[in-house]
């Protein structure tokens, strides 16, 4: 066990990952200073610029270019800075990462991880705010996950690094100086929920940054006399049914919630299949489908309250 | 085109009649760069702790200017010498570095500021701030978050004017960064084979975020690759205003004659880090030292004493630009936040009041 934030525990699994397999690189822009939000600190210096590439601002080719490291032998990490650029890679990572295995009758694979951090980064407006995860869980092919804590930054790297296919690895913009305890030598399994707090009256899911109002939420629906169950749902795509099904065959009711729009959201799917699968009361609760703006009081219309969580579900609580 | 003309807001000094025409010309260049310093200084005074990068924090104080401010400081020449050649009707498109080339598009640079700040009264109604900084009122298309991808959107620009028959041309920044992206290629090629009215400059600051332009760039950059693809070019010293603003008087009389793009490959410097919390301690201090003694400012300055005019006519213009920023920094202080409810606007119109 040791303490380290959320940036030093993706740094300490893929550099562990690179010292165990020669075929592990990373690629991107600036990763010889350590990676915008330093979590490539100290890779380049261990590994070599052969291992670390430094990359020209070619996001096209940044991706691209992984798909073909992939399909001759090489297991790529690869650095999109922020989702909202990795936009201008779009075609690589859905038309060939993802399709590749499949349309080539299975003759090879694409064992890449794309790094690409999702929400809300504070005043940076329109283009640097958004949190895409719906986008790639639409895409068969992809593996879609989004930790929340050091401990699960660490071990969903691992995983996705083993994974063997297309990964997009979603970490949070706003994340990166979170401390807490890791367990060095451990995976987290893709697929795998983690019920953060347990209650009886509702189970709220959600990921990634949104595991932190959804928690006091629940601290503050504790004081109102409602026992809320929180599940952290870290993988998008596959999604761990049995344990959110499970909690919520407990509860009988379900509150999404997510930093993301809510329109077409991922908490769409989730309470379709819940409601499916078990009959329970559903309910998602995402951001409005406005872009965020830059001025503070706009974006934080943007944003999804503790308040707003305490509410919907005391209203679901009670129906 | 004249160098006082609305688009560049500057007006040659009462006390110029026994100077040349060049001098008088300089001094108003001086003029829009003393003006970017000073709207550049002030900010970045005003931004510290205010973006969570190179793993700093935000600071428990809130910064009066948040998020990220990307510095253009030390290469005002280029669009100080870009944008006197440009009428406030031609349109222009910006990057991420793009605060030097609003203001010498002649923006207002209380309604500049306070879109920095934030506020209602801004540029862009405080939904942008320094990232995405725009003027359309002056022909300002827009800064961009994303490297290259104001350049599809200024040849898009170019060919509407070309299919209205419109007199006025497109004037395209974009950084050495930016020749590495795909948008580079097809917007410098989509303007050649549609014979377009665009300038396209190179802002060449020699690096792109925090990485050396030159170790991530084939050939000899941006002026090599738009001469073989059939775009004009020639590289000047972007820090030399008069060098800048004599290349883009002639390019921007091609262009407008309608004979193609043209591109200007300005080479300058960067003075500060990647936007202005950052310290830049990634680069060699010994370069850095080198690049500010080739300041812009002071170049021109040089120049103007050596044509005789007093040093203190340039320490009038600054204390100037300093008082004209003062006053915008004031005005950016008091004025109102946006309404919260205008956050659902500007949207659009169909389903516009369906937010979930």
């Amino acid at each position: 066990m040791a303490v380290m934030n959320y940036s030093q525990a993706a740094a300490a699994a893929l550099s562990e990952a690179m010292r165990a397999d020669p075929s592990v690189v990373a690629l991107g822009e600036d990763l010889g200073r350590g990676g915008i939000f330093a979590q490539y600190r100290g890779l380049q210096q261990e590994f070599g610029a052969d291992r670390v590439i430094d990359t020209p601002i070619s996001e096209a080719t940044i991706m691209g270019a992984a798909v073909g490291m992939a399909l001759a032998g090489l297991r790529p990490v690869v650095e999109m800075r922020v989702v909202d650029f990795a936009l201008c890679a779009m075609d690589e990572l859905i038309n060939q990462a993802a399709k590749n295995r499949y349309m080539f009758g299975g003759q090879g694979r694409v064992p890449l991880v794309a790094r690409m951090p999702i929400g809300l980064w504070t005043a940076s407006a329109a283009q640097h705010s958004q949190s895409l995860e719906a986008w790639f869980a639409h895409i068969p092919g992809l593996t879609v996950v989004a930790p929340s804590a050091p401990d699960d930054n660490y071990g969903l790297l691992h995983a996705a690094l083993e994974s063997g296919d297309p990964v997009v690895y979603l970490e949070h913009k706003e994340l990166w100086g979170v401390e807490g305890e890791v367990t060095t030598g451990s995976r987290v399994p893709l697929g795998s929920a983690r019920i953060v707090r347990a209650g009886t009256d509702l189970t709220i899911v959600s990921w990634s940054k949104a595991m932190q109002p959804c928690v006091a939420a629940a601290s503050e629906l504790e004081g109102a006399g409602v026992s809320a169950e929180v599940i952290d749902l870290r993988t998008i795509w596959p999604w761990d049914r049995a344990t959110v099904c499970g909690s919520v065959a407990r509860t009988g009711a379900l509150l999404v919630v997510h930093e993301a729009v809510q329109v077409g959201g991922f908490g769409a799917e989730i309470a379709a299949a819940v409601a499916e699968e078990t009959g329970a009361r559903v309910k998602r609760l995402g951001a409005p489908r406005i872009p965020p703006g830059y001025s503070k009081v706009l974006e934080d219309e943007a944003r999804v309250s503790v308040a707003q969580i305490v509410a919907a579900a005391q209203a679901l609580a009670s129906r | 085109m004249s160098p006082d003309s609305a688009a560049t807001g500057i007006a040659a000094p009462g006390d110029a009649a026994s100077i040349d025409r060049a001098a008088t010309r300089l001094i108003a260049l001086y003029r829009t760069m003393a003006r970017i310093r000073a709207f550049e200084n002030a900010a970045e005074i005003a931004s510290q702790g205010g973006v969570q990068a190179w793993g700093l924090q935000t600071s428990a104080k809130p910064a009066l200017v948040r998020g990220p401010l990307h510095l253009s400081t030390g290469q005002e020449a280029v669009a100080a010498g870009v944008c006197a050649n440009l009428t406030r009707a031609d349109l222009l498109t910006s990057t991420h570095r793009g605060h030097g080339h609003t203001l010498a598009k002649g923006a207002d640079v209380n309604r500049m500021m306070a879109e920095l700040f934030g506020k209602a009264t801004g540029t862009n109604h405080g939904k942008g701030g320094s990232m995405h900084i725009a003027d359309f009122s002056v022909g300002m298309l827009g800064a961009n978050g994303v490297v290259a991808a104001g350049m599809p959107i200024a040849v898009g620009a170019a060919h509407a004017l070309k299919i209205r028959g419109r007199p006025e041309i497109v004037c395209c920044f974009f950084g050495d960064g930016a020749v590495n992206r795909g948008p580079f290629l097809e917007a410098l090629n989509w303007a050649v084979i549609y014979k377009l009215p665009v300038l396209f400059v190179c802002e060449d600051n020699r690096i792109s975020a925090t990485t050396p332009t030159a170790a991530m760039t084939g050939g000899a950059g941006a002026a090599a690759r738009a001469s073989a693809i059939g775009v004009p070019a020639q590289a000047v010293d972007g820090n030399d205003v008069e060098a800048v603003d004599a290349l883009a008087a002639r390019f921007v009389a091609e262009v407008r004659g309608r004979e193609g793009p043209r591109l200007v490959h300005a080479i300058t410097y960067r003075f500060k880090g990647h936007v202005s919390v950052d310290p830049g301690a990634y680069r060699d201090p010994g370069e850095v030292a080198r690049a500010l003694e080739h300041d812009p400012l002071t170049i021109a300055r040089a120049k103007l004493v050596a044509r005789g005019l007093p040093d203190d006519a340039m320490a009038t213009i600054d204390a100037a630009a300093k008082a004209e920023i003062d006053a915008a920094m004031a005005l950016a202080a008091a004025a109102p936040t946006p309404d919260p409810a205008s956050a659902y606007t500007d949207i659009q119109n169909t389903g516009a009041g369906q937010w979930r």
